[in-house]
């Protein structure tokens, strides 16, 4: 798995990105960037060669269901890795965010040791 | 609160109207029509005086009741509820204070502990070595004064991070204050429940006053499309639900039982 790889955080609260991209940066990873909702985040993404997205769901303006759906739309970035971290727990909804094509989904609150094996597991798959 | 009380008026009411009944059967019998005729409408009569009656107590409960709600039509004023908005900004603010604080503060010891941790084990290497005398005595004086440095170095570091921790603990105390503010919020939400079912009980005799049915209010309510629209809801509060996942674990059953 390369380090220095590009990873958008997005989530509409700054503590929860700070918190997500401090555990990143632990993991070794420090290329990252922060949005605060899919409105912001999707032409980062169209422009900005990311090769990681992890994004909460319930955010105002853009939702990361949304946001998740219009990346599988987008050609250029169809492929993207995505990984959701939200407090949405039921059932009906973790089904719809695989059917839209979600690579991991971690539910809040989570731990650091979540977080990694979820990446690692990302990663595993693609690369392997 | 003026709660509606219309059960001695109504047998008053219908005492009035069981009387001028029997009274225009007795004319009806007796075959006297105008009588009867003139009865029907002392009866109209006091259809409506109790409908403007009614109305007229009912227009009075429902002023009182909108005004209770507290929910402020003038521009500019304060109303409880923009008060309780305010109030949970408040929390808000308090709290990502607080979540902030706590980050600056682990910033900031995380090196420190990094430093006596990784210094520790490279004394402690050095240390092993001298104990199996292998080292030259310019690299013993060098371990020597790395030790000391360190003792010293590590008390200071030791000492900054007990401020740290403390600070953290500090950085807790919004838990009182925002406590206090939903507790505030939670019981004026409970207030205005109860007072819009006193709107809606209400509105009830209303409709049964003026015989309104409302047929169409019912159907009125769509149930959400199944699967349609899937919409963010925030954290479940109830986990014992069937349809919520009650951790991690459940998370990564349900996705590998979908091929994940």
């Amino acid at each position: 798995m390369n380090k220095n790889m590009k990873i958008l955080i997005v989530d509409d609260f700054s503590t929860m990105r700070r918190i997500v991209k401090n555990l990143l940066r632990d993991l070794g990873f420090t290329n990252t960037q922060e949005a605060d909702d899919g409105t912001t985040a999707l032409p980062m993404l169209q422009n900005g060669d990311f090769d990681f997205l992890v994004t909460d769901w319930n955010m105002p303006g853009m939702t990361g269901l949304d946001l998740l759906k219009r990346v599988r739309a987008d050609e250029r970035l169809k492929n993207l890795p995505v990984l959701m971290v939200t407090a949405e727990a039921k059932r009906d909804q973790i089904v719809a965010a695989a059917q839209a094509g979600v690579n991991g989904y971690v539910v809040k609150p989570f731990t650091a040791a979540v977080l990694k094996e979820k990446i690692d597991k990302i990663f595993e798959r693609i690369e392997g | 609160m003026s709660g509606l009380n219309m059960n001695t008026d109504n047998s008053n009411v219908s005492r009035e109207i069981r009387s001028l009944a029997e009274n225009m059967l007795k004319e009806l019998e007796r075959g006297d029509i105008g009588r009867a005729v003139s009865l029907v409408n002392d009866l109209n009569d006091v259809r409506d005086r109790t409908l403007y009656n009614e109305i007229g107590r009912l227009t009075r409960a429902l002023h009182e009741a909108i005004k209770n709600l507290n929910v402020d039509t003038s521009v500019g004023a304060s109303s409880e509820i923009a008060n309780a908005t305010d109030k949970l900004a408040y929390v808000l603010e308090m709290t990502d204070k607080s979540a902030n604080r706590t980050m600056d503060l682990v910033d900031a010891a995380m090196p420190l502990a990094t430093d006596i941790q990784e210094r520790a084990k490279r004394l402690g290497a050095q240390w092993q070595r001298f104990r199996k005398k292998e080292l030259t005595p310019d690299e013993f004086r060098a371990l020597s004064r790395e030790i000391s440095q360190f003792l010293q170095d590590s008390a200071s570091q030791s000492q900054q991070l007990q401020g740290q921790l403390s600070d953290i603990v500090l950085a807790q105390d919004f838990q009182d204050l925002t406590g206090q503010v939903i507790h505030k919020v939670a019981a004026l939400v409970r207030d205005v429940e109860a007072r819009l079912v006193n709107l809606v009980l209400m509105a009830g005799t209303v409709d049964k006053i003026t015989g309104i049915t409302h047929t169409d209010l019912d159907s009125s309510v769509v149930a959400p499309e199944e699967g349609e629209n899937i919409a963010a809801e925030g954290p479940q509060i109830n986990k014992s639900s069937e349809d919520v996942v009650a951790s991690q674990d459940d998370v990564d059953d349900l996705l590998s039982s979908l091929g994940f």
